[in-house]
């Protein structure tokens, strides 16, 4: 599986006016790869994953998967909201089954396949609770579970621990490199957190500002087998600063065009 | 204590640092108790502390519950009060109030006849013809307006000018269409409230979240699929709302259809103690009227909480 973005531009019309949110923007992902995107505010982070999700097009250029242009959203490419996106009404297993449920496959087996994804996140336990009976960290555990029952080629994640507070997040950012570990899928996630994103990637790409370029893809040289004492070492602190700046540098750049707007 | 000659002592150079660190603090302190960074303003005013209110007259404060009870008791007794004092004080004539006992024996009167029974299912009759046949237009039209961008281009405009016109207005152009039976009273009822319940509708399917739908096509769900699995259950407790509050409506409607003209019916049973000046029995019929409502109401709403249990 490959996953590339070719030279691709979006361009968003608000009020008559056109932005351009991202430009340019050439980007692979290999199968079973784990990538991280970071980028100040208007980078286009979230343009991007959606662009991928095909939830909207491309002004310019190609997304392909495998070979396929991306034309729409499809079970191959999974998403992850922030906020999770849980259907309400219905129970946490239901939420997990509810992309198995649009296939015709054998009950017993969805159920099979329901139970193995509520086990490898943790929800055993609430398996018949609705999502408002749920902490913020279970529900973006039941949104992971759900996207992953469809076995996408590409999960792609939209700053998915953002709104949890730092214990769950870290918790969940245990949980996601076990996850990948486990069912090797391949991981596309955007983040503002740049020690989320050293801590979990095995790359990092820095978008630029105004419009969203790749400013930096950098390699994450760390072991693949991390526990949360490796955002203590000496390397990941290093890589760590050296991505803060370049997100820093381009934060910098869109306080001063912004500024200058108005 | 040997203070005094320590600090005349020469001082190492670990505790000068200590010193010149205290100093700096000190410094610091003062600077910012003096708000060197901000314009030098008068202190704001001070004012004095809320008086403490009781629960029954807090802002959103929960009220025990014999208070509740207490209330809610109250607010029938103190009218009921009113009528009873009004008329058996003979300040009203019996004529124009009749007195409780009166509308009492009026509705056992008409009880009795079976009449009340009757009027009161040939109006119920109506109201599920007519308001049942609003809903099974309103409600597949609403969803309509309310996910198609298109659909609510169309309707809009349209529905939007037609839920003004007064539906008691048009009862002589239906009478003139559809004859004084049922039909002109079923169509006037489906008027009144198809509009509303249509625009309600489309309001509370416009209001599932965008990321639920997308959240679905990425797990594979077709537009129809969205439609049945996202859209409608999601919307479900807000078209119970709707048809709850039209449901009022469509009770308000079906009186003043048979008021006009009708053989039967709580709104003809009305018109009719008009007639003879039987204000017992106009009495009678309204509390009727006030009780069948608030069954339907408390019904709908009964449904509602089951539905909507996931709402948070």
């Amino acid at each position: 599986m490959t996953l590339e973005l070719r030279n691709v531009a979006k361009d968003y019309t608000v009020r008559g006016k056109v932005t351009r949110a991202l430009d340019g923007v050439d980007l692979e992902v290999r199968r079973g790869e784990f990538v991280c995107v970071v980028g100040a505010s208007g980078s286009g982070k979230s343009t991007l994953l959606s662009l991928v999700a095909g939830l909207s097009r491309p002004t310019e250029g190609e997304i392909v998967l495998d070979g396929v242009p991306v034309t729409g959203p499809g079970p191959d490419r999974g998403l992850v909201f922030q906020a999770g996106a849980l259907y309400p009404w219905r129970s946490v297993e239901k939420n997990v089954a509810f992309g198995l449920e649009l296939l015709a496959i054998d009950p017993a087996e969805r159920a099979e396949r329901v139970n193995w994804y509520l086990a490898e996140t943790g929800l055993d336990g609430v398996r018949k609770s609705l999502p408002k009976q749920l902490s913020g960290g279970q529900k973006q555990r039941v949104a992971i579970a759900r996207a992953l029952a469809c076995e996408p080629e590409v999960l792609l994640l939209d700053e998915p621990f953002g709104a949890l507070d730092v214990q769950t997040k870290e918790d969940m950012q245990v949980l996601i490199r076990q996850v990948w570990a486990d069912t090797g899928t391949t991981v596309l996630m955007v983040t503002h957190d740049v020690e989320e994103a050293v801590f979990l990637g095995g790359r990092v790409v820095v978008l630029a500002s105004d419009p969203g370029r790749i400013a930096a893809d950098v390699e994450v040289a760390l072991p693949a087998e991390r526990d949360l004492a490796v955002k203590r070492e000496p390397d990941f602190l290093a890589l760590r600063a050296r991505i803060e700046d370049l997100v820093r540098e381009q934060h910098r750049g869109h306080v001063s065009r912004v500024a200058a707007v108005e | 204590m040997t203070g005094p000659t320590q600090r005349t002592t020469p001082a190492s150079a670990a505790d000068e640092r200590a010193a010149e660190a205290l100093e700096a603090e000190q410094r610091l302190a003062e600077e910012h108790e003096a708000g060197r960074g901000r314009p030098a303003w008068g202190p704001l005013p001070r004012r004095s502390a809320p008086k403490a209110a009781s629960p029954l007259l807090s802002l959103r404060t929960p009220i025990s519950v014999s208070a509740r009870w207490t209330l809610a008791v109250l607010s029938f007794a103190i009218p009921l009060l009113a009528w009873v004092v009004l008329s058996f004080s003979g300040a009203v004539d019996s004529t124009f109030l009749p007195s409780p006992a009166a509308v009492l024996k009026a509705g056992l009167d008409m009880a009795g006849t079976g009449e009340l029974f009757d009027d009161l299912w040939a109006t119920t009759q109506r109201v599920l013809e007519g308001f049942g046949l609003a809903v099974l237009v309103s409600v597949p039209l609403g969803i309509l307006m309310g996910t198609f961008t298109a659909g609510q281009a169309f309707f809009e405009p349209l529905i939007g000018l037609l839920r003004y016109l007064p539906a008691s207005a048009f009862i002589p152009l239906l009478i003139i269409w559809l004859g004084i039976g049922e039909p002109s009273k079923v169509a006037m009822l489906f008027m009144g409230t198809v509009f509303f319940n249509t625009l309600m509708t489309a309001d509370v399917v416009r209001g599932v979240p965008s990321s639920l739908i997308d959240v679905s096509y990425t797990l594979g769900a077709r537009r129809g699929e969205v439609l049945r699995k996202i859209v409608v259950p999601h919307s479900l407790p807000g078209m119970i709302d709707a048809i709850r509050v039209n449901a009022a409506a469509a009770w308000n409607f079906v009186v003043v259809a048979e008021l006009i003209n009708a053989s039967a019916g709580l709104g003809y049973r009305i018109a009719r103690a008009q007639r003879f000046l039987q204000t017992d029995r106009i009495f009678a019929v309204l509390v009727v009227i006030g009780v069948a409502g608030l069954v339907i109401d408390v019904l709908l709403s009964k449904l509602r909480t089951r539905v909507g249990k996931w709402a948070a």
